[in-house]
């Protein structure tokens, strides 16, 4: 069995494991990268919308052009992307169970960065597993990437940013939009987004569920109806849309089990898509040298994941010894707040206080070990 | 319940307040942005990208942004460079009859100047017919068109945009 | 239907393609797109039935993660066709249940 040594060792080559890589490596460290997709980047070239923020975070220019210039900066660091390589598994003293090739290999890292991302959820209702039944993302996939229509006529259950910001996109590859529906009373997402959507003369239904994808080997039509306030379809409101294909954006779930694997601690926080590893402020993990970054350690956003994949890719340099604790800090330190912009006003309140409780979490750990903090 | 939050439309109310939303006197006047932006999001592009420095957001980048009639020349950068497409230009000046709206457009297929288009309103009803003057699409736009359109002046404050036209296969 | 032209992302490149097999039918793929990408394109939704109940499934999460996409590939079941990239001649069948290897001649 081959077994490969490396500095840094960083499984997902998305938003934040390249930005993770790109720090670590032009601070000197040896980096690999490694992802089971055949392309790198993850999530972040079907963002083909301009990003928000400010300009420390690429306010106005698209995803995809983000992540260009992030790749060339990765590869101008000198890391070693892997691609088409899938970890399988990691052992509780950080090696990695690796497939690459069609080999089995042994990865062993000084440090240990963990960016892979989040999975999105499903919803179960009668017709749900008919093809034409899809998530959002596998339909932002599908338009931006593929470049292939899921479907035509689609109805998009769920108003976050990932609902209303996929329905436009499917709009622009030349889908319609039937319906945009939100089981809340209010829309999740911004309201800039779903202005668009608006104005495009797509309905946005609050207070409304589907009840009944219908089709016998595909989506033909879908049943939507209004909720009441304990999110029961109400009998009688029941409505046929003559849809294709209808596409779930209701949240999504880090993918963590290969933290599971290492025997890190978890917490649970439900705004952040579910069970959550403990971290400190440099986004390691109760495992000494085990660090996250990007919506592994809590859902969020692109813009914030590339901030803690650098964050992370600092610290775990510095930790080698690549960057003088002091510089490390100061850089740390400015990270940390171009997070709190991105997480400031109403819309952030809730991404604020569930990082502050994973913070907290990780805290209490280390004060009930009699670990230094 | 009114308001973006809850249809997807700013409210009269939220209009009103708006910092970003120029005087009716002002459009009569002349061109100059309208930056409907109601919510507090962590967005700065609109600030950065005017040369004038006639729309200020601040250190608190969740501000809504300020727009200051006084320094604004209609050039229309914030137009194509808001990340949510929720800036127009408003020209109540145009002429005796018609006012002018230049708003982002990201579909196809694109008008062309002279075409008449179905003129929308914020919930994407058909207003009136609008005539297309201007259709602009250059890499600083980065893939965003900028169309201005001319509709009968009164409904400058309630058109925002044009019914996507079909695409033929 | 094929995205070629796009208000944002750059006109498609089409030039390049492949032929693929579906069930014996040919169809014409895009050189390296996923196998699932080019059978929607050609219309085709429902890749399988399921083991118990024969129901027919079609892609989810669309990036290899959820194995609702799975069929049977030049004779191996449960491939992934949302990331695996078609090549020029390759044999696509619809998959009931778990599929079997089919028996090659021997070597």
């Amino acid at each position: 069995m081959k077994i490969i040594e490396t500095d840094i060792a960083i499984v997902g080559a998305g938003a934040a494991g390249l930005s993770a890589a790109a720090e670590a490596a032009r601070a000197g460290a040896k980096v690999m990268v490694f992802d089971e997709n055949r392309l790198p980047g993850g999530q972040l070239f079907k963002q083909i919308h301009k990003f928000f923020g400010s300009h420390d975070h690429h306010a106005g220019i698209r995803g995809y052009q983000i992540g260009r210039d992030l790749l060339s900066e990765v590869r101008d660091a000198g890391a070693d992307v892997r691609l088409n390589t899938i970890v399988y598994g990691m052992q509780p003293d950080k090696s990695l169970g690796i497939i690459c090739d069609g080999k089995s290999c042994v990865v062993r890292a000084e440090k240990v960065i963990v960016a892979a991302g989040a999975k999105e959820n499903y919803m179960a209702f009668p017709g749900s597993t008919l093809p034409g039944v899809m998530g959002a993302g596998a339909a932002q996939t599908m338009a931006n990437v593929n470049r292939v229509l899921p479907g035509e006529r689609i109805v998009m259950i769920g108003s976050g940013n990932v609902g209303l910001i996929v329905s436009y996109q499917l709009m622009q590859a030349g889908a319609e939009i039937l319906a945009l529906v939100e089981a809340a009373p209010a829309i999740g997402g911004y309201g800039v987004h779903a202005a668009k959507l608006r104005r495009a003369g797509v309905p946005i239904l609050v207070s409304h569920t589907v009840t009944r994808a219908i089709g016998s080997d595909k989506v033909e039509a879908a049943e939507i109806a209004q909720v009441d306030e304990h999110f029961q379809p109400i009998p009688g409101t029941e409505q046929i849309l003559p849809a294709d294909t209808i596409c779930l954006a209701v949240g999504l779930n880090p993918m963590t089990e290969l933290l599971w694997m290492s025997g890190c601690r978890f917490t649970y926080i439900g705004p952040f898509g579910g069970h959550v590893p403990l971290h400190d402020a440099c986004l390691e993990t109760t495992v000494p040298g085990l660090y996250v970054a990007g919506d592994i350690t809590g859902v969020e956003e692109a813009s914030s994941a590339m901030e803690e994949g650098r964050l992370a890719g600092i610290a775990a340099a510095c930790s080698l010894g690549f960057i003088p604790a002091a510089e490390a800090e100061k850089r740390m330190e400015m990270i940390r707040h171009r997070l709190d912009t991105l997480r400031s006003g109403s819309f952030g309140a809730v991404r604020r206080q569930s990082k502050e409780k994973q913070l907290q979490a990780m805290q209490d750990y280390r004060e009930k070990e009699g670990l230094a903090q | 319940m009114n308001g973006v939050h809850y249809t997807g439309i700013p409210s009269e109310e939220e209009l009103k307040r708006c910092p970003g939303v120029p005087t009716p006197e002002r459009v009569l006047r002349g061109r100059i942005a309208c930056v409907e932006c109601v919510q507090e999001i962590p967005c700065n592009p609109c600030e950065q990208l005017c040369r004038f420095g006639a729309i200020s957001v601040g250190e608190q980048i969740t501000s809504l942004p300020q727009l200051h009639e006084e320094r604004c020349t209609g050039c229309g950068m914030c137009v194509a460079g808001c990340p949510g497409l929720a800036i127009t230009l408003l020209d109540g000046s145009y002429s005796e009859t018609e006012a002018t709206i230049d708003f982002p457009y990201e579909y196809l297929p694109l008008p062309a100047p002279g075409d008449s288009v179905e003129a929308v309103g914020r919930d994407g009803a058909i207003v009136c017919t609008g005539t297309v003057l201007k259709v602009t699409k250059v890499p600083a736009y980065a893939g965003t068109a900028v169309i201005r359109m001319a509709i009968p002046k009164e409904y400058i404050h309630i058109v925002r945009s044009m019914k996507r036209i079909k695409r033929h296969e | 239907m094929r995205v070629v032209d796009h208000p944002i992302l750059d006109k498609l490149d089409t030039s390049n393609t492949v032929t693929i097999y579906y069930n014996d039918q040919p169809i014409t793929a895009l050189a390296g797109e996923p196998i699932a990408s080019a059978l929607i394109n050609a219309g085709i939704k429902a890749f399988r039935t399921t083991a118990r109940r024969g129901e027919p499934r079609g892609i989810f999460c669309a990036i290899g993660r959820c194995t609702d996409c799975k069929m049977t590939v030049d004779g191996v079941p449960n491939v992934r066709t949302c990331v695996c990239p078609v090549r020029d001649g390759m044999h696509v069948t619809h998959q009931e249940g778990s599929g079997t290897f089919e028996k090659k001649e021997s070597v």
